[in-house]
C-alpha cells in the first residue's frame, strides 16, 4: 500500500514535470449527436495516474500527455465510465452514454423509458430499467403495469397470481425467453414470472405477432424477453428493500465482482416473506397467500473483445412456497381434513445455461453462437383433497450463424435446434388418481433472411422445419414487413405460425381449487389424448411520431387477428365440470389498439390507450365470448421527474390509471341459486402512484399505493362457506381481492 | 516420384497463395469528403450499392470510410468512382459539379461556411 502510494506520487511528480505534451479532446453526450454539445464537468484522467481533469463549458479538455499513458477514462455523473485506448496525439471526440441506455434505438432530447422501433420489421417495444422501476414490485408478473401492449390479469381468487395477456391470449400462447432461451413454459406456466425477481431484470423486449423463428415454433401472440442484469454493467453492490401494508416483504441483493480481465462474476440474492393472514371481505379464507421463496442467480460473463469471445454461464435455484385457503388451516394438523380446506404449493426450480458467441474479428457481419439450457422444476401441491404433482425436465439447445448474403443489408441467420422435455404429472381427485408421463423430443433447423435498405423497407422472413415426436414433422413460417413511407411514419404487417402442445393441468392449476369435475375429451391425440393447437397470426400497425408545439409524441394503432386451425378448448362454462376437448368450428382473438404517447413539457410524459378485444370460441355448448375477458380497456399512464441536482438527488412521480369493462362470467346458471353469478361483471376502476425520492447516485427510497380507489371483487370464493360442497369454485376472478395496498422501498447501490 | 509430388505440391500452394492475393474480405479505408449525417447515409449507400462491396461504415468525424470488400469483384478505385459520382469527392475522384451543386444545402461540405457551421455545432 505505502509501495503504492509513493509510487503513484511518484508518477504525479514525474508527470508535472515532464507535461510539455498535452493531449486535447472532447466528451460530447451520445444521446445529442446532432446538437453535438459538449458534456460540461466530464472528469478525464489516465487509468492507474492521479493525471486528471475536468472539462469546460463547450466539453473541451487538454490533460498532460506522456508516451506511455496508454489509457485515458472518462467518467460523468449518470452516465457509463469509458476507458479509451490512446495510441496517438489526435484530439479525440468521445461520445459518452448515460448509465441506463441500452440499445440505442432513436436518438432523443430525453431518451424515453419505453422504446419504440421505427427501425425494425418486427412491432417492438423495448422496456428499459427506467420504466420498471415505476412498478417497484416485485417481479417479471408485476413489469407490464405501466405497458398497455400487456394485460395483467388475476388467475384465481386464492394465490392472487398475476397472468399476463397479449392480444387477448394468456400466457402460454405467447414464448416468454430469458435472454433468448425458452424460459417459461411447460410446468412453469402458472407461476413462472414470480420466480423471476424484478430487479434481475435490465430490460424486457415485446415482440407482438408472430415473432422470429429462431427460438422456437411455440409462439402465437408474441414473443416476451427478459435480459437479466449482466455482472460488466451492473452495480458493483445492490441492495434493494421492500415492504408493504399487506404485509409483503421483499429483499434483494447483488454483488458483482471483476475476477480477471476477462471473467465476471454476480451473485443475485432475493427472499421474499408474507406472513400475515388478511381476510378483509370476511369469506373466512385467506386473501393473500401465506409465501415465502428463496431465489438465488450467480452468473459468470467472460469477455475476449479482441479474439471475439463472449461468453455466459448461468446458475439459478428457487424454493418457493405458498400457503392458501381458510384462514384456520394448519397444514401441519388439517392437511386432507374433510372440515377445513386448505392448500399448500411447494415449488422448487433449478436451472443453469451457458452461452457461447463470437463475432469474426475480421468480420463485424459475421457471428456465431451456441446456447445450452438445462432446467429441474419440480411442483408438489395439494388444494384441499385433490393433490397436483409434476415434475418437468427441459433440456435447450440452440446453435445459431450470423451472415450477409452480398452485402450488410442482406443479413441471414441460420442453425440448428433441439429441445427435450420430460413430464411427469399425478393429478388425484379423489378417488381417481391419474398419473399421467410424456416425452417430447424435437429437432428443428431454421433459416431467416433480413432485408433492410437502411431506408424506407425492411423485411424478415424466417421458416424453420421440426420434427418433433408427438406434433410430427412440421413447416413454421413467419413473415415481418416493415414500411415507411413518410418520416416518423412506419407500417408494419406481419403473419405467422405457430404450433404447441397445451399442458392442460400446467396452464390451468386453478381448476384444483374447486369442486369442478375433470372431463378430457378423448381424441386419440398424443398429448392427455387431445391434439396439438395450431393457430395463425396475422397483424398490420401503423406507428407516427410527430412533434406537436414543439413537444414529442408518438401514436400507434395495431390491429391483430390470431385464427386457431386447433385449439385445446378449457370450457369453464359447466359451473360443475371443466372441459378440456379440441376444437370443433372457429376459435379467433381480434385486438385493437391504440396507443398515444406525448411530451407535455420536458420531463412530463403522458401515455393513454385504448384497447378492444373481440375473442370468441366455438364451444359445445355453442359459440361464446372468452370469458372473463374485458371487451374495453382504457389505460392513461402520467410520469413526471424533477431535473437532476448536481449530485443527481431528484423526484419522480408515476400514476397510472385502468379502466376494464364488463366481463363475460362463465355460466353458473346450474348452480344453486345463492351460487350463480350474473352474466357479466361490472367495470371497475384501478389506480396506481409512486412517488421516488433519488437522494444521489448511491440512495433512493420510494413509496407506492396499488389499486387506491380501494376497488375489490365481493365473493370472489363461490361457495366459501361450503368448501367441500360441490359448487365450491376459486377461478371466477376478475378484479383485485385485496383491494388498496401501500408500500415502500428503497435502493442502495455501490459502483 | 516423391520429389515430383513435393515440386506439383509445392507448386500448387504458390499458385493459390498467389490466387489468395485478391481477398475475398478485404478491409479498405480512405477518405471520403462530407460533413453530416445525410452525408453518411448517401456514402455508405453508394458504398454498398457497388458490387462487391460487404460492408461500409463512414465516420462523421474522422471522415474516414471502412470497407471490406471483396476484391475478385472490385477494387478501391471502383468504390470511389461511385461514391464521386453520387455527389462526394475522394482523393482519387472528384465528384461531378452538376451532382455536387445538387446536394442538399446541408451538404455542401466543400463551402467553408457550411464546413464552419457544422462544426460549430459540435463546440
Amino acid at each position: 500500500m505505502k509501495n503504492n502510494l509513493l509510487v503513484s506520487i511518484f508518477i504525479l511528480m514525474s508527470s508535472m514535470s515532464f507535461s510539455q505534451e498535452t493531449f486535447k479532446g472532447m466528451i460530447m453526450d451520445k444521446n445529442n449527436p446532432k446538437d453535438n454539445l459538449g458534456v460540461y464537468g466530464a472528469s478525464v484522467y489516465w487509468l492507474n495516474t492521479n493525471v486528471g481533469v475536468t472539462t469546460n463549458e463547450k466539453g473541451w479538455f487538454t490533460i498532460p500527455y506522456k508516451s506511455n499513458y496508454k489509457k485515458l477514462v472518462v467518467s460523468f455523473v449518470g452516465y457509463k465510465t469509458d476507458t479509451i485506448t490512446i495510441n496517438n496525439l489526435k484530439p479525440i471526440h468521445h461520445f459518452i452514454t448515460e448509465s441506463n441506455t441500452l440499445k440505442e434505438v432513436s436518438v432523443n432530447a430525453k431518451k424515453s423509458a419505453t422504446q419504440k422501433s421505427y427501425l425494425q420489421a418486427q412491432n417492438l417495444v423495448t422496456i428499459n430499467s427506467e420504466e420498471l422501476l415505476k412498478a417497484a414490485c416485485c417481479n417479471l408478473s408485476e413489469s407490464f403495469e405501466t405497458n398497455p401492449s400487456i394485460d395483467v390479469n388475476f388467475s384465481d381468487a386464492l394465490t392472487g397470481t398475476k397472468q399476463i395477456q397479449m392480444l387477448g391470449l394468456t400466457s402460454p400462447y405467447l414464448l416468454i425467453t430469458q435472454e433468448n432461451i425458452p424460459s417459461i413454459r411447460g410446468a412453469a406456466q402458472a407461476f413462472g414470472l414470480t420466480f423471476t425477481p424484478g430487479t434481475w431484470v435490465e430490460s424486457i423486449q415485446i415482440t407482438k405477432g408472430a415473432g422470429s423463428v429462431i427460438n422456437g415454433f411455440e409462439s402465437i401472440s408474441g414473443q416476451i424477453n427478459a435480459e437479466l442484469v449482466k455482472p460488466s454493467r451492473d452495480h458493483k453492490f445492490f441492495l434493494n428493500a421492500y415492504g408493504a401494508l399487506g404485509g409483503r416483504l421483499e429483499l434483494n441483493t447483488h454483488f458483482n465482482q471483476k475476477v480477471s480481465d476477462k471473467w465476471q462474476t454476480g451473485i443475485y440474492v432475493h427472499g421474499n416473506h408474507r406472513g400475515e393472514k388478511f381476510d378483509k371481505n370476511n369469506d373466512g379464507f385467506l386473501d393473500n397467500p401465506l409465501s415465502k421463496q428463496i431465489n438465488v442467480m450467480n452468473r459468470w460473463q467472460y469477455t475476449d473483445a479482441e479474439k471475439g469471445w463472449v461468453s455466459f454461464i448461468n446458475f439459478h435455484y428457487l424454493d418457493d412456497d405458498k400457503q392458501v385457503g381458510q384462514i384456520g388451516f394448519n397444514p401441519d394438523t388439517d392437511k386432507g381434513s374433510t372440515t377445513i380446506w386448505g392448500s399448500e404449493i411447494k415449488s422448487k426450480r433449478f436451472e443453469t445455461s451457458a452461452k457461447l458467441g463470437y463475432v469474426f474479428p475480421d468480420l463485424p457481419f459475421q457471428s456465431m453462437g451456441l446456447q445450452a439450457a438445462y432446467s429441474n422444476h419440480k411442483q408438489d401441491s395439494y388444494f384441499g383433497l385433490r393433490e397436483y404433482d409434476i415434475e418437468h425436465q427441459s433440456f435447450y439447445s440452440n446453435f445459431l450463424f450470423n451472415s450477409i448474403i452480398g452485402d450488410t443489408r442482406h443479413k441471414f441467420k441460420t442453425g440448428l435446434s433441439f429441445t427435450y422435455d420430460k413430464y411427469d404429472e399425478m393429478v388425484k381427485t379423489t378417488p381417481q388418481v391419474n398419473d399421467y408421463n410424456r416425452n417430447e423430443t424435437s429437432v428443428g433447423a431454421f433459416f431467416e433472411y433480413a432485408y433492410d435498405n437502411s431506408d424506407d423497407i425492411s423485411v424478415t422472413a424466417g421458416i424453420r422445419v421440426d420434427n418433433h415426436n408427438l406434433l410430427g414433422t412440421f413447416l413454421t413460417p413467419r413473415l415481418h414487413v416493415r414500411y415507411s413511407p413518410w418520416e416518423k411514419g412506419v407500417f408494419r404487417t406481419s403473419v405467422g405460425r405457430g404450433k404447441r402442445s397445451a399442458n392442460i393441468f400446467a396452464e390451468n392449476q386453478q381448476l384444483f381449487a374447486s369442486s369442478r369435475q375433470i372431463n378430457i375429451g378423448n381424441a386419440n391425440g398424443k398429448i392427455y389424448g387431445l391434439d396439438p393447437e395450431v393457430a395463425w397470426n396475422y397483424g398490420v400497425s401503423f406507428l407516427q411520431g410527430y412533434k406537436l408545439f414543439g413537444r414529442k409524441g408518438d401514436v400507434t394503432f395495431d390491429f391483430y387477428r390470431t385464427n386457431f386451425d386447433n385449439q385445446v378448448v378449457v370450457d369453464w362454462e359447466n359451473p360443475q365440470e371443466i372441459s378440456f376437448y379440441n376444437l370443433d368450428g372457429k376459435s379467433v382473438a381480434n385486438s385493437f389498439q391504440v396507443e398515444l404517447n406525448q411530451n407535455i413539457i420536458p420531463f412530463f410524459n403522458t401515455r393513454f390507450s385504448y384497447k378492444y378485444y373481440d375473442v370468441n370460441t366455438d364451444f359445445k355448448s355453442g359459440n361464446a365470448a372468452k370469458a372473463l375477458q374485458a371487451k374495453h380497456r382504457f389505460f392513461a399512464n402520467v410520469s413526471y421527474e424533477t431535473s437532476k441536482q448536481e449530485n443527481d438527488a431528484h423526484w419522480k412521480f408515476d400514476v397510472t390509471y385502468n379502466w376494464i369493462g364488463k366481463q363475460r362470467l362463465p355460466n353458473t346458471s346450474q348452480n344453486p341459486i345463492q351460487y350463480q353469478l350474473s352474466e357479466y361483471s361490472n367495470s371497475y376502476n384501478l389506480l396506481n402512484a409512486q412517488i421516488t425520492k433519488v437522494f444521489s447516485k448511491k440512495f433512493e427510497i420510494y413509496a407506492g399505493a396499488e389499486n387506491i380507489t380501494n376497488y375489490k371483487q365481493k365473493n370472489p370464493i363461490l361457495a366459501s362457506d361450503d368448501p367441500f360442497g360441490s359448487s365450491f369454485d376459486t377461478t371466477i376472478v376478475y378484479a383485485p381481492i385485496f383491494g388498496s395496498n401501500f408500500y415502500t422501498g428503497l435502493r442502495f447501490k455501490i459502483d | 516420384m516423391k520429389k515430383l509430388v513435393l515440386v506439383i505440391t509445392v507448386l500448387f500452394l504458390s499458385v493459390s497463395m498467389s490466387a489468395q492475393k485478391k481477398k475475398k474480405n478485404a478491409k479498405v479505408s480512405f477518405d471520403v469528403d462530407g460533413v453530416c449525417m445525410m452525408c453518411k447515409n448517401r456514402i455508405e449507400k453508394a458504398a454498398l450499392n457497388s458490387k462487391g462491396v460487404k460492408y461500409a461504415l463512414w465516420n462523421v468525424k474522422t471522415h474516414q470510410l471502412n470497407l471490406i470488400i471483396d476484391e475478385r469483384k472490385t477494387d478501391a478505385a471502383t468504390v470511389q468512382q461511385n461514391i464521386a459520382n453520387v455527389g462526394h469527392d475522394t482523393d482519387a475522384f472528384k465528384a461531378p459539379k452538376e451532382v455536387y451543386d445538387n446536394l442538399h444545402g446541408c451538404c455542401k461540405y466543400r463551402d467553408e461556411e457550411i464546413q464552419n457551421d457544422h462544426k460549430k455545432e459540435k463546440q
